[in-house]
């Protein structure tokens, strides 16, 4: 048997119990009991104060820690902590195997859990306070919460009451009203205190989404103001000299930066930086806020200055070499890095061949970082590639062949030597029934210009009236 | 890594200099001017004069919509492929790549003769260059040449191409005019290039003929 503990909290008329152990519960010391009246029933309780802030601290570190069960998790409340298990359950044995680690796990740590699984965070809220131990609840909550009293609910206390006075005691006794006479008895009280609303909640009927915080920057530094300034440009070598030095020492290197600025008139401005490969050069992170800080938007000035790493990965300590060479690969990362600082991730592409014929497809914009070996040229390929294809416009027809003649943009030229056709079938496991067959000729045309143009179709293909003709590249 | 990479041809006394080809990977800013549209003779020369390794190739919008962009399998080489709007944005994205030693030669694309493209500009590419020992190349797409510091300017237009050797029908290897206007320490010298496919080796021939005779010699006494 424990000895009975309860903890403190200061009340208006003197201190009153805000939590008691399971031996001073049942020697009669209930929450929200004075100290005193509990003193009288129990002699040997033993009274120490409550920490509210340590306790809220406690629980967001527990939030952050219980996602090793799931991908979302907020703290709810004073004493409870919400967990998104949804498509997690299969990986520790289904539900109940779920449940059961995660109290295994708590236990372990020292703490007592009540839990209980809902399709709706406001069911799961019930089940767990008011329903069985470990309560797994099926795709209707409605039938497991109707046994549940209405404090199930998270309503308030005048709005309890009255329930009571109106002799609805269970979730299902309200269920049962009809919707237009609760709506009605209550149509004055806030939403987050209407018994109707808060029962759509707990049937999935009104959607409750979970703010979900981000869990802390490992690696971050700050530089307080005297006061307020519009430039943050002197501060931030210090800075990424601190967070280097920081990361070093714990062989870490970072993917992204990002850089907060906290200004006098409420506001906060971020600027993040990605990497393509980790690092933690001082020089080299630096260069990346090139031309960055001048487009941050300083208001009426800031007076906090907050560099964290994002997405930190294991960096160890590279010996260069006693050459003086340097690493192809670290050097293309940090041209990468520099380019796609300034210009846009997506404005930097490294072209990557890929299986097919159909030409728009035979390129795809690659990773920018990769050791994918490049083909090497074809003759019968164009040098650079027009996209989308440019129609032209045939004067002078040839069955089986190229064009004699054609405008493209108010331009006539003439053919004067062509190879192919090479015909390009559509792919029908990936085009949409009804695409066209290619025929592509390389021509030249008197002067030596080499173009690459196409008929889309053919005449009875039945897919469509007349075959166009399209200008799809042009060769050296 | 020496400013002038080539030399000048050596004339004997009482003949015309023999030209001689200039060495088109030296780490040096070089121009191509497109004199079409339609025409590939400038991205073609570039492609092939451009030493072995990974490229950087800017283009800026314009030159992306009209004239299309870098094929890998036509161009069968490493690219590292920036997408840009803005011409200053190009010229900023060169000067990144020759600061790296990750690269093994830039080209920039210009449409037109942006503002941001102006003699100080092409200065500092020029110097950059020369300092990072990375050949720098320009096309520039219906331009005309005004003042810039590049270190060779080339005009490049197509000629009819050679004669595949299985079909006398289909165009073959690729056949151009290249004109050297303007180049330190070179005489200003019309080329025919050629584009051995095969071999991916770029051939600078002289034309033929019409060439100026030389001085008489005044006789002594």
């Amino acid at each position: 048997m424990d000895m009975p503990l309860a903890l403190a909290a200061p009340g208006p008329h003197g201190p009153v119990i805000h939590a008691a152990n399971r031996a001073a519960g049942m020697a009669g010391a209930r929450p929200g009991a004075r100290v005193v009246d509990a003193r009288a029933i129990c002699p040997a309780l033993r009274v120490e104060d409550a920490q509210p802030a340590g306790d809220a601290a406690l629980l967001a570190r527990l939030s952050f820690w219980v996602r090793r069960w799931g991908p979302y998790s907020t703290p709810d409340g004073a004493d409870g902590i919400v967990l998104d298990t949804t498509g997690t359950a299969h990986l520790f044995g289904g539900e109940a195997g779920l449940l059961a680690d995660i109290q295994a796990r708590l236990a372990t740590a020292g703490l007592s859990a009540r839990l209980a699984l809902a399709p709706t965070r406001a069911a799961a809220w019930a089940l767990a306070r008011f329903g069985p131990e470990r309560a797994i609840c099926g795709t209707d909550p409605l039938s497991a919460l109707m046994p549940l009293p209405v404090a199930g609910l998270r309503l308030s206390d005048e709005t309890l009451l009255l329930l009571r006075r109106l002799g609805l005691k269970t979730i299902g006794d309200l269920a049962a009203i009809p919707r237009l006479a609760l709506m009605r008895r209550f149509a004055r009280t806030a939403p987050l205190d209407n018994p109707l609303l808060r029962l759509d909640q707990a049937l999935g009927h009104l959607a409750e989404p979970l703010d979900v915080p981000d869990p802390p920057p490992d690696f971050v530094t700050q530089a307080r103001l005297s006061e307020p300034v519009m430039d943050p440009s002197d501060w931030l070598p210090g800075l990424l000299a601190d967070l280097c030095a920081q990361m070093a020492a714990a062989d870490r290197g970072c993917r992204r930066l990002c850089l907060s600025v906290f200004r006098v008139d409420g506001e906060r401005r971020d600027i993040r930086v990605s990497l393509a490969a980790p690092s933690r050069e001082e020089g080299h992170l630096l260069r990346l806020f090139d031309g960055r800080l001048e487009r941050l938007d300083p208001g009426y000035g800031f007076d906090l200055i907050r560099l964290a790493a994002e997405a930190v990965e294991p960096l160890s300590q590279a010996q260069p070499g006693l050459d003086g060479s340097r690493s192809d690969a670290l050097e293309l990362s940090r041209l990468v890095d520099r380019l796609s600082a300034r210009f846009g991730a997506d404005a930097i592409t490294r072209p990557a061949p890929q299986e097919s014929h159909i030409p728009e497809r035979a390129e795809t914009p690659g990773a920018a970082v990769s050791t994918l070996p490049t083909p090497s040229a074809r003759a019968d390929r164009p040098l650079r590639i027009l996209t989308p294809p440019e129609e032209i416009r045939v004067l002078y027809a040839i069955p089986e062949g190229p064009p004699a003649q054609f405008v493209w943009c108010r331009q006539t030229l003439r053919v004067a030597r062509h190879a192919g056709p090479e015909r390009i079938a559509p792919e029908w496991w990936r085009d949409r029934p009804g695409t066209r067959l290619r025929d592509y000729f390389r021509i030249e045309d008197p002067s030596g210009l080499r173009l690459w143009i196409y008929r889309e179709g053919l005449i009875h293909d039945g897919r469509g009236g007349a075959p166009r003709w399209f200008l799809h590249g042009i060769f050296a | 890594m020496s400013a002038r990479p080539f030399l000048p041809g050596v004339a004997p006394f009482g003949q015309a200099p023999v030209p001689v080809a200039p060495m088109l990977s030296a780490p040096i800013l070089s121009e191509a001017f497109g004199t079409r549209p339609l025409d590939g003779a400038a991205p073609g020369f570039v492609r092939a004069a451009l030493p072995p390794g990974r490229i950087l190739w800017a283009q800026d919008r314009l030159s992306r919509i009209e004239t299309g962009t870098p094929f890998l399998p036509g161009m069968g080489r490493e690219m590292l492929r920036l997408d840009l709007t803005r011409a200053a944005d190009v010229l900023s994205a060169i000067e990144d790549g020759l600061a790296s030693h990750a690269i093994a030669a830039v080209v920039g694309e210009f449409h037109g003769s942006p503002r941001a493209l102006d003699f100080t500009a092409s200065r500092r590419l020029a110097l950059r260059a020369e300092a990072a020992g990375i050949p720098c190349w320009l096309i520039r797409h219906a331009a005309s040449p005004d003042a810039s510091a590049a270190r060779m300017r080339w005009r490049l237009s197509a000629l009819p191409s050679y004669p595949d050797p299985d079909d006398p029908q289909a165009p073959g290897d690729p056949h151009w005019r290249a004109e050297l206007f303007r180049a330190r320490g070179f005489p200003p010298t019309i080329w025919e290039a050629r584009h051995d496919r095969a071999a991916d080796r770029l051939d600078l021939v002289a034309p033929a003929g019409d060439r100026k005779l030389a001085a008489p010699q005044r006789r002594a006494g």
